[in-house]
């Protein structure tokens, strides 16, 4: 059974030597039960409950709760937010990248670690700062107010979350692949009389493309499901500044469990989507990727 | 778009064009979005007296709420460093058929949206779900205790560990552990002597990343939690509560103690790592 499970290098029937550094067969079947059912329970199960519950009365269900006003408003208005947060996060990880990649200056390794930092913050944090400076008690709030702007319960706050959680993604796979590559292809294009456009355009996309692409996919998963930070900011008005993942949560509070999970099943199929390409990418462009995706 | 202030800083010697472009550019995104917000947090409450800030911080519900998200965090931070490791091993070392599936599967805590792991998790522990069900048998409830809140967060945790763990093990060479084999150490002494001590680093900066990534945690834990004071009520709730009841002040004496924690996550992470550069 192990045998016929692992093909690996001890497979053959003649009592065989084994590298000393490959495990037992009873070793392997061991661990790999373990990670198998471990990823099986904590991963596997949650998803499929998502699926079942959502079909739990059938499609039609399904078809009203997603073509209901209120969750296609929420569909707009996440696909709104992600469409702006996005692209403003790819300039500046590219910029931030071209910075500290084509460029010598003191300080680096700490702009890198100020970039990461949204990372390291609860998503409550980062909804709670934007409160402090927009709302009404805020620094900025009562100026605003007074222009009638608003950004709290409203879209410029749920793109401000979206922003700030997102806001590493692109930066952190573009640095290291641009480290790596170096600057001499840039130094050549330069001196043969590109100007710096021509540059990024013709020398630099092409050799970042993918690792382009893996960065905006990533961002644009964790934007359309933020949940932490756009909840402080949204002020769950039903149909006007509910987000899908809101939208999720006041359905299921509300006892519509079928429906909540109808939204669901949307999110999830859009993040195995996301699985889908990630892994594509890190298997048929592995040598264009940052140093880490490289399986 | 030269920001006047860049003239300070010295152009660097490169043929290369955009540097004040692109520095100026980035540094403006990211004190505009980030460091400026944060000031906001850090600086408000010392609008507060000490003492009320004080009084704040040390309330029992703070306390509890705080204990919960940093002790919960941690355990599950050492669950998913034991299951990464082994999860990372099978990964990296075995070959069998659906490998390629488990290794997408990893990151799903991280694509799929906390309110969907929320939703599903609180339905699949629920004292009549698939998994709670099998526990209320033995009188155990998961879902709405602080249980239900290690479930989530071991849930969000796992990729951090397993991710940080699979690149350096997939760099580890064969011949420290053939040289371990030659002296004749058994496969136990060479995996516990040798292997696991060059892992070391990343299973500690792996523990770092999901210790931060669940303490900081709201959407996945608040479905499940059941949300009780004192009991199974997490920071970030606490927080959102506050913000609720206009308690601007209270709801950032909070948020700093966890900003806290994440600059100390952070330093010892940069530390971390340059332990482990210089190990090499």
């Amino acid at each position: 059974m192990a045998r016929f499970f692992f093909n690996g290098r001890s497979g053959s029937r003649r009592r065989s030597f084994r590298s000393p550094t490959e495990d037992s067969a009873a070793l392997k079947l061991t661990l790999s039960a373990i990670a198998i059912a471990f990823v099986g329970v904590f991963l596997l199960l949650p998803l499929l409950v998502v699926f079942t519950e959502a079909f739990a009365e059938g499609w039609d269900h399904v078809w009203t709760t997603i073509t209901d006003p209120d969750s296609l408003a929420a569909i707009k208005l996440s696909l709104t937010a992600a469409a702006i947060a996005v692209p403003l996060n790819t300039v500046f990880g590219i910029s931030a990248a071209w910075a500290i990649a084509k460029f010598d200056f003191p300080g680096k390794t700490f702009l890198v670690t100020l970039i990461d930092l949204p990372f390291s913050v609860s998503p409550v944090v980062a909804g709670l700062i934007y409160v402090l400076v927009f709302g009404m008690q805020g620094w900025l709030g009562p100026t605003l107010a007074g222009y009638d702007i608003r950004v709290l319960f409203a879209l410029p706050g749920i793109v401000l979350a979206t922003i700030f959680v997102t806001f590493p993604f692109v930066a952190r796979e573009l640095i290291p692949l641009m480290v790596d590559q170096g600057r001499d292809e840039e130094e050549a294009a330069v001196s043969l009389g590109a100007n710096g456009f021509q540059t990024f355009l013709r020398v630099t996309l092409p050799n970042i493309k993918w690792g382009l692409l893996y960065g905006i996919l990533l961002c644009n998963a964790r934007a359309l499901g933020e949940f932490g930070a756009v909840s402080v900011l949204s002020g769950h008005i039903r149909g006007e500044t509910n987000t899908m993942p809101l939208h999720v949560q006041l359905l299921y509070d509300n006892y519509d469990y079928v429906g909540a999970f109808a939204i669901a099943a949307i999110l999830a199929m859009l993040a195995l989507l996301t699985l889908a390409v990630k892994s594509f990418l890190e298997w048929r462009y592995a040598d264009e990727l940052a140093a880490s995706h490289r399986h | 778009m030269s920001a006047p202030g860049l003239s300070l800083i010295a152009r660097p010697r490169s043929v290369l064009p955009g540097f004040r472009l692109s520095m100026g550019f980035t540094l403006f995104y990211l004190a505009s979005l980030v460091l400026i917000p944060l000031m906001a947090l850090v600086l408000r409450p010392f609008e507060l007296s000490f003492e009320d800030l004080w009084t704040a911080v040390t309330a029992t519900r703070t306390l509890g709420a705080l204990r919960l998200s940093f002790g919960t965090a941690l355990a599950a931070a050492l669950i998913d460093s034991v299951f990464g490791l082994i999860i990372a091993w099978v990964l990296v070392r075995y070959r069998f058929f659906g490998k390629g599936l488990l290794d997408a599967l990893i990151d799903l805590p991280f694509a799929l949206p906390t309110a969907v792991a929320g939703i599903a998790l609180s339905t699949l522990y629920a004292p009549n779900g698939w998994i709670g069900a099998v526990f209320m048998e033995y009188g155990i409830r998961i879902a709405y205790t602080p249980w239900g809140v290690l479930v989530a967060m071991t849930f969000i945790a796992l990729p951090f560990t397993v991710r940080t763990i699979q690149p350096v093990m997939a760099e580890l060479r064969g011949d420290a552990e053939e040289a371990a084999a030659t002296l004749g150490a058994t496969r136990f002494q060479i995996l516990s002597r040798v292997v696991l001590p060059a892992l070391l680093p990343a299973i500690l900066t792996g523990i770092a990343l999901a210790f931060a990534r669940a303490a900081g945690e709201y959407g996945s834990i608040i479905f499940i939690a059941g949300n009780l004071p004192n009991i199974s009520e997490i920071a970030p709730l606490l927080i959102v509560i506050k913000l609720e009841q206009y308690d601007y002040a209270g709801a950032a004496a909070i948020g700093v103690m966890m900003l806290l924690a994440s600059f100390i996550m952070l330093l010892a992470l940069n530390a971390l790592q340059s332990w482990a550069s210089k190990r090499r």
